[in-house]
């Protein structure tokens, strides 16, 4: 009989009138790294707090090593039992790292004695091979240290047994593979793992086993090899199918088509150089790159936020100076992160999507609430955001509803050209459809657009793919590439 | 992967406080070239005892703002705490209560007054999930409303000795008040760096998820501190009813811009987590030279506030080239 090293044993939680977890559980083996995943709203999160003892579940048991969880109110005995590096950081920026890797455990009841404690801190980092000066601000540390820093400071605790909350989320390529090189590095430990993703690529690289939540409910529970990519979708979603098929066939035909984006010999220091561009109606352009490659700083640049050092922006043949112009002219776009310039969390749906397009509701300043919200009923309808109606503030939504009404309001005045920026990340499986899907059909209605993300899969729907390096575009592919040949070129070993 | 190299800013960041030192060097310098007077030891000690009661304030607001909360209604508790206390102690011609319980009990009764005010904010912002700022907003009323109310804005000239002792003796050549000065603040600074309790301070300021995910009770550290802040407040105000000899209707009144300036100045954040009492101090130390050296040089009081206004943004400009960051 498999020994199992974490089981959550039909596990109910409500909240209220929700039901957060419906009779679900997982069972976690010895030694081996599982995959949790499920749409968001799932019951992931919920899961994860009643495995390291933040809730109480209403029904059901936790057991690690085959005993008993511990109190609810023994912290100490938690944290020996599990860590968890959750998705928002836990790490506490005004203090060291050293002060991090021990809060709450500097001392015992006498006086904190810093030079020990840091060099313990040092010992530590060392151990688990953390290139990071123990005396070093934890607020001065990049998202990758960042996570290394907490993994140290659970493994630190005594637990065997490490959850990671979407922890490539903010990770770019690399980071995301020496990440993965660390894990199995403390797999060959005998270190236990909860992993949560939405990549379900990385469940294949470095999980054995999978658990699917739908719905509150446990799904199934199978070592990866044997559910493959479609058949996880499948048990996610509830239906068949799943990966994202592009809906159209060959792009419009060579440069007959009105060029609507237009970008000439633009350099900006530090991010990009010598980048020329023109975006047909019609037609999905691709950006592809690692993090340092520039890609996200030349999308921004062709939306107005950034000023070129040389060089040219045009939409419509209208110039670009800032983002005022840039909408003007006919341009949508999506940020890249949508908490930070993609909403106001506690505006309706209705007022964040019609944002842009304030100035067509109404003359002189004013807002037409009924022509607002008719509006937003429609941009609801067509994204099929998922909503009580258009007046509930986006702070509410999840994920994905809130990523769609970021997307809606780009598309809010039928641009001529749309400028999308990883319009996927974070959210899950039908979120993706629904978003990818709304790009292709401003495409069919003859915008052009821009789709820049790191997820290979998003970039599927475009005609063309152009990946960056190091601030250039080096390569150019047409619609059929396979992933080794963009991923070769993104990390620069194609010739 | 690379290790964090540490920015000169970082660095510098460190000494933040150490920032207000050499303008407190200044200070010293410029008032002995304005008045031979200035570097007596009397005007000195003269200056320590002004602003002791102050200096306990703005020790109060440290700890809280470090813990990422606010009090506003500290200054009204440094009238209203003394105030009750004496009006329960004194006779009814006195205009007391008529209550007249012991003299002995008025110190005590000070404290108590204060623990239960700030108790009162804990128990609003902590359990009830107030914001700090309203909540402390209207207490900064109510509790001003309390002591003119009961007082029937009337000053209190007849108050008993005990409450009059610390505030006006001297002990091996310091007045005493300044002593509960000098101890209060060691002791916070050595908590405050070198005791869990006291760290706990900075992660619940920093990061309040994280202090409660390492095993810190937040809750219970938290209405402590303000239990604590609200006990100091009132202690400044019995130093402050010894040094004037009696409890005016406005005693306090104003004063927490003072303490939030001095408190800022000396590098502690409004975003709470960062800062040091050590800090703090060198605050209110830049803040009490400078009353004493506009007096001095006979500025008019009129144009005190003006000036007060002025030094407190030069000094933030100073400590924000200084600390490289943009502050809070």
């Amino acid at each position: 009989m498999t020994k199992y090293h974490v089981e959550a044993h039909r596990v109910t939680k409500r909240f209220g009138p929700t039901t957060a977890l419906d009779d679900a559980g997982i069972a976690i083996a010895d030694g081996e790294t599982h995959a949790l995943v499920g749409r968001n709203g799932a019951g992931k999160s919920t899961l994860v707090s009643i495995l390291t003892g933040l809730q109480r579940p209403d029904e059901g048991e936790v057991r690690f090593s085959g005993l008993a969880a511990p109190a609810l109110a023994d912290r100490d005995a938690w944290r020996r039992q599990v860590a968890c590096v959750y998705q928002r950081s836990t790490i506490i920026p005004a203090l060291t790292v050293a002060e991090n890797l021990f809060l709450n455990r500097q001392a015992g009841r006498g006086p904190i004695r810093w030079g020990p404690l840091r060099k313990r801190a040092a010992d530590l980092l060392e151990r688990y091979g953390v290139a990071v000066d123990a005396r070093a601000l934890a607020g001065d540390l990049t998202v990758e240290q960042r996570q290394l820093v907490e993994i140290a400071r659970a493994l630190s605790m005594g637990a065997r047994f490490i959850i990671l909350d979407e922890p490539t989320a903010q990770l770019d390529g690399p980071a995301i593979q020496r990440l993965f090189e660390r894990m199995r590095a403390l797999r060959a430990e005998g270190v236990t793992m909860m992993y949560i993703s939405h990549h379900l690529e990385e469940v294949y690289e470095i999980c054995q086993s999978v658990t699917v939540f739908r719905d509150a409910r446990h799904v199934v529970t199978a070592p990866v090899a044997e559910l493959p990519h479609d058949a996880l979708v499948a048990a996610m979603t509830g239906e068949a199918g799943g990966v994202y098929r592009s809906r159209r066939g060959a792009g419009p035909g060579g440069g007959t088509a009105r060029v609507v984006l237009a970008a000439r010999e633009l350099s900006l220091a530090g991010k990009y150089r010598d980048i020329s561009l023109s975006v047909h109606s019609g037609e999905i352009v691709g950006f592809a790159g690692s993090g340092s490659s520039g890609k996200i700083g030349l999308a921004e640049t062709l939306v107005g936020l950034h000023r070129p050092d040389t060089g040219t922006v045009t939409v419509n043949d209208t110039p670009v100076r800032d983002v005022p112009s840039a909408l003007g002219a006919g341009l949508g776009f999506v940020p890249q992160d949508r908490h930070r310039e993609g909403f106001v969390p506690l505006l309706s749906i209705a007022e964040n999507a019609t944002m842009t397009i304030a100035h067509k509701l109404g003359r002189h300043g004013i807002v037409a609430p009924s022509r607002q919200r008719a509006r937003a009923v429609r941009l609801i309808g067509d994204l099929d955001i998922k909503t009580e109606g258009p007046h509930q503030p986006v702070a509410d939504l999840s994920g994905g509803n809130a990523q769609k009404v970021v997307m809606a309001r780009a598309l809010a005045d039928d641009p001529s050209a749309l400028v999308v920026i990883n319009p996927t990340a974070g959210v899950d499986v039908k979120a993706k459809q629904a978003l990818l899907g709304a790009v292709e059909e401003a495409a069919e209605r003859g915008a052009g657009a821009v789709l820049v993300s790191d997820e290979l899969d998003d970039l599927r729907i475009c005609d063309r793919v152009l990946v960056m390096f190091h601030g250039r575009i080096v390569k150019e592919v047409p619609r059929g590439w396979s992933d080794h040949q963009l991923v070769a070129a993104m990390e620069g070993v194609d010739a | 992967m690379t290790s964090v190299a540490l920015r000169p800013g970082v660095k510098l960041a460190r000494f933040r406080d150490l920032t207000l030192v050499p303008v407190i060097v200044l200070l010293l310098v410029v008032g002995a070239f304005a008045n031979p007077i200035f570097l007596t030891a009397g005007n000195l000690t003269n200056v320590l005892q002004q602003q002791s009661a102050l200096a306990l304030v703005v020790l109060a607001e440290a700890l809280i703002l470090i813990s990422g909360k606010f009090d506003l209604s500290l200054e009204s508790i440094v009238g209203m705490a003394p105030a009750v206390a004496v009006m329960l102690v004194v006779p009814a011609a006195s205009n007391g209560f008529g209550t007249e319980l012991p003299a002995a009990l008025a110190i005590p009764l000070v404290l108590l007054v204060g623990a239960a005010v700030g108790a009162f904010n804990g128990f609003l912002i902590v359990r009830f999930q107030l914001s700090a700022f309203i909540v402390t907003l209207a207490m900064l009323i109510v509790v001003h409303g309390l002591h003119l109310g009961w007082s029937e804005g009337k000053s209190l000239f007849k108050v008993p000795e005990s409450i009059l002792f610390l505030g006006s003796t001297t002990f091996v050549g310091l007045p005493v008040s300044v002593w509960f000065v000098i101890i209060l603040f060691a002791l916070a600074i050595v908590v405050l760096r070198y005791f869990r309790l006291g760290r706990a301070l900075y992660a619940i300021g920093g990061n309040i998820d994280a202090a409660r995910a390492a095993g810190i009770r937040v809750d219970r550290v938290l209405w402590g501190v303000f239990i604590l802040g609200g006990t100091l407040a009132a202690l400044a105000g019995l130093l402050e009813t010894g040094r004037l000899g009696g409890i005016s209707a406005n005693q306090g009144v104003g004063m927490i811009f003072m303490v939030f300036a001095a408190a800022v100045i000396g590098g502690v954040s409004m975003d709470g987590g960062k800062g040091t009492i050590f800090g703090a101090l060198t605050g209110v130390l830049v803040i009490g030279l400078v009353e004493n050296i506009l007096s001095l040089v006979g500025v008019a009081p009129e144009w005190r506030q003006l000036i007060y206004g002025m030094i407190i943004l030069v000094s933030l400009i100073i400590s924000r080239v200084v600390g490289g960051k943009a502050q809070d």
